[in-house]
């Protein structure tokens, strides 16, 4: 293990706590933004995608690496906006109900 | 000097253009990490959320920018068609899913994630571990088949879990003799490879068996698990994905994944924790228990009992000449799409001079906070809506308690029945309102398959129907009182 390593395990150890920390005081209210919102944070995999992708390993590589980058892709356009669109419907009593429009039912 | 990580010697090292790439590539992560956790921070108040979270999607640009002048990059072809072709799929999902589909469009996301992840992870041992370049070391293995184990499992098991919510696959739990023996063994040989591995990187057979497996096992342990666990599954699910994206951080040496995927890991961590408290049951009784596989036979049945049934003009009466109406949702009113003819019931209540609340379950629905959002597409105020702690005293005072479509999670057998397989959920209190109006397509039993005593309560009233089109009956008949 070389120290890099740790100091890698140092990183994830504290950033779960700082997650748990966090989330554990999100209201149930937004459980579901908040699911669609760390799927979206997690496509951050695109970025070891990006390198596949672009770095020349071989052809299968690099196949991989545009897949990969795609199904991220997905997740951080798809993730984003739909948890924009999730989170501009929460309004409260006295905002005035007429500035957001409401999402047309369909 | 020796203290500072690789990244910052190579610079030190290099000291001139390619050095100060290296720079503002962690630059950008380190900034993109800080908004992440921002963003997330956010969420925890309705009315800062929106804006933390555009910040977050301004700290994954940035992440993006940042690696695409990476010096390791030396063609951009397959990355511009990855951008492009993910973009074209990505914006409808964003754009174009309705609400009540939310739980199958966070499902399939994780597998989209997970995805991501496994591929990368299967691509890097490609180009590393094959036994001529067998250039990964044993951390590094061990992070990359870990990514690989979880982010394959986790592929093949949200795309089961978006089956049985898209229900395109049968939502019952499927079983089989010794489904748990076969569940286990499968999970115990895949981690045996992974330490195979770990012990000889250069084993490609061990790496592709595990993957297989892998994929196998996620749809084998989804499987026997029903659409009211859903939301279990799906926040779990949730978690594996951000564990995989955190172990492709240690496998390519990236601080901007760990983190993110640490955060994503514990939230669907947390999730999963809040989701199996609020149904009495532990992890592992979700996961091997194939709930309602066999419907218990409850030790109360309905023979001797009869339900009385409403017409809509006197449940009209009922809400529209009620001081306090407490409307209780579940996963019925998001099949129903009813969330907006509920909304215009409370508005003509309200007009009336009765106030209006809703009471949501942490499980109503097919995920967690899956009413909250329905009903805010629909133009409820959040302050109207309240966790089941924070209502369930009220209901005393309730005058009209109006249940939507929910059935278990209203359910008294819970706090009294013994022999029932709820027994020890924590329930809504709504036997404790004067009058119960309960809105439901027909008298079959819940997803649990478990008899409703309240349903026979004497304060209570059936009135059956589809949930919309009863609403809709409702609200003609308040308006003309």
């Amino acid at each position: 293990m070389t120290f890099t390593n740790i100091l890698q395990l140092y990183v994830f150890i504290l950033a779960g706590f700082v997650g748990y920390n966090i989330i554990t005081r999100v209201p149930p209210l937004l459980h579901t933004p908040l699911m669609s919102a760390t799927n979206a944070i997690s496509a951050i995999s695109i970025v070891g995608a990006l390198v596949v992708a672009g770095a020349r390993y071989s052809l299968v590589a690099s196949i991989l690496g545009f897949v990969a980058v795609t199904c991220a892709t997905i997740n951080v356009v798809g993730g984003f906006v739909i948890t924009d669109r999730m989170l501009r419907m929460f309004k409260r009593e006295d905002a005035p109900a007429t500035t957001a429009p409401a999402e047309t039912p369909k | 000097m020796t203290a500072l990580p690789s990244f910052l010697l190579e610079t030190a090292a290099a000291g001139d253009a390619s050095g100060a790439r290296v720079l503002i590539t962690q630059a950008s992560y380190l900034v993109s990490s800080v908004f992440f956790i921002l963003g997330l921070k956010s969420l925890t108040r309705a009315d800062t959320a929106r804006k933390g979270m555009q910040q977050a999607a301004l700290g994954m640009l940035l992440a993006i920018v940042g690696t695409l002048i990476d010096q390791r990059i030396v063609e951009y072809g397959w990355i511009l068609a990855g951008l492009a072709v993910g973009t074209v799929i990505g914006w409808p999902l964003g754009t174009r899913v309705p609400m009540t589909a939310m739980p199958q469009r966070i499902a399939i996301s994780h597998m989209f994630g997970a995805l991501a992840a496994t591929l990368v992870g299967i691509a890097e041992y490609l180009h590393h571990g094959s036994p001529e370049v067998a250039s990964l070391d044993r951390v590094q293995m061990a992070a990359l088949g870990f990514e690989v184990l979880f982010g394959s499992l986790t592929v093949t098991g949200s795309f089961m879990a978006f089956g049985k919510l898209q229900e395109f696959l049968p939502g019952k739990p499927i079983t089989y003799a010794g489904q748990n023996i076969v569940n286990i063994g499968a999970m115990a040989g895949a981690v045996a490879l992974w330490v195979y591995l770990i012990v000889d990187p250069t084993a490609t057979w061990a790496f592709w068996t595990m993957t297989a497996l892998a994929f196998v096992i996620g749809i084998s342990f989804v499987l026997p698990i029903g659409g009211a666990d859903m939301p279990v599954v799906v926040s779990l699910l949730n978690s594996y994905a951000g564990l995989a994206a955190s172990a492709t951080g240690f496998a390519i040496g990236n601080t901007v994944l760990i983190i993110a995927g640490a955060l994503d890991g514990a939230s669907g961590f947390i999730l999963s924790i809040i989701m199996s408290k609020a149904m009495n049951r532990s992890f592992t009784n979700v996961l091997f228990g194939a709930f309602g596989s066999a419907p218990t036979a409850s030790t109360k049945t309905a023979t001797n009992l009869t339900v009385k049934s409403i017409s809509a003009e006197d449940a009209a009466i009922q809400l529209a000449y009620a001081g306090k109406v407490v409307v209780v949702p579940g996963y019925g009113m998001a099949v129903a799409q009813a969330q907006h003819t509920v909304r215009e019931l409370a508005e003509l209540i309200e007009k009336k001079g009765g106030e209006v609340k809703y009471a949501i379950h942490p499980v109503a629905g097919r995920m967690p906070g899956h009413m909250n959002v329905l009903l805010a597409e629909a133009n409820v105020p959040y302050d109207r809506m309240y966790d089941m702690e924070e209502i369930n005293d009220e209901f005393e005072s309730v005058d009209v308690a109006l249940v939507i479509g929910a059935n278990d999670v209203v359910n008294p057998a819970a706090k009294t029945d013994t022999s029932s397989p709820i027994y020890g959920m924590p329930i809504l209190n709504v036997d404790h309102a004067k009058n119960i109006i309960v809105l439901k397509r027909s008298m079959n039993a819940g997803f649990a398959g478990i008899e409703n005593e309240l349903f026979y309560d004497e304060k209570t009233n059936m009135l059956f129907g589809d949930a919309k089109a009863s609403l809709s009956k409702l609200v003609s008949e308040v308006k003309t009182l």
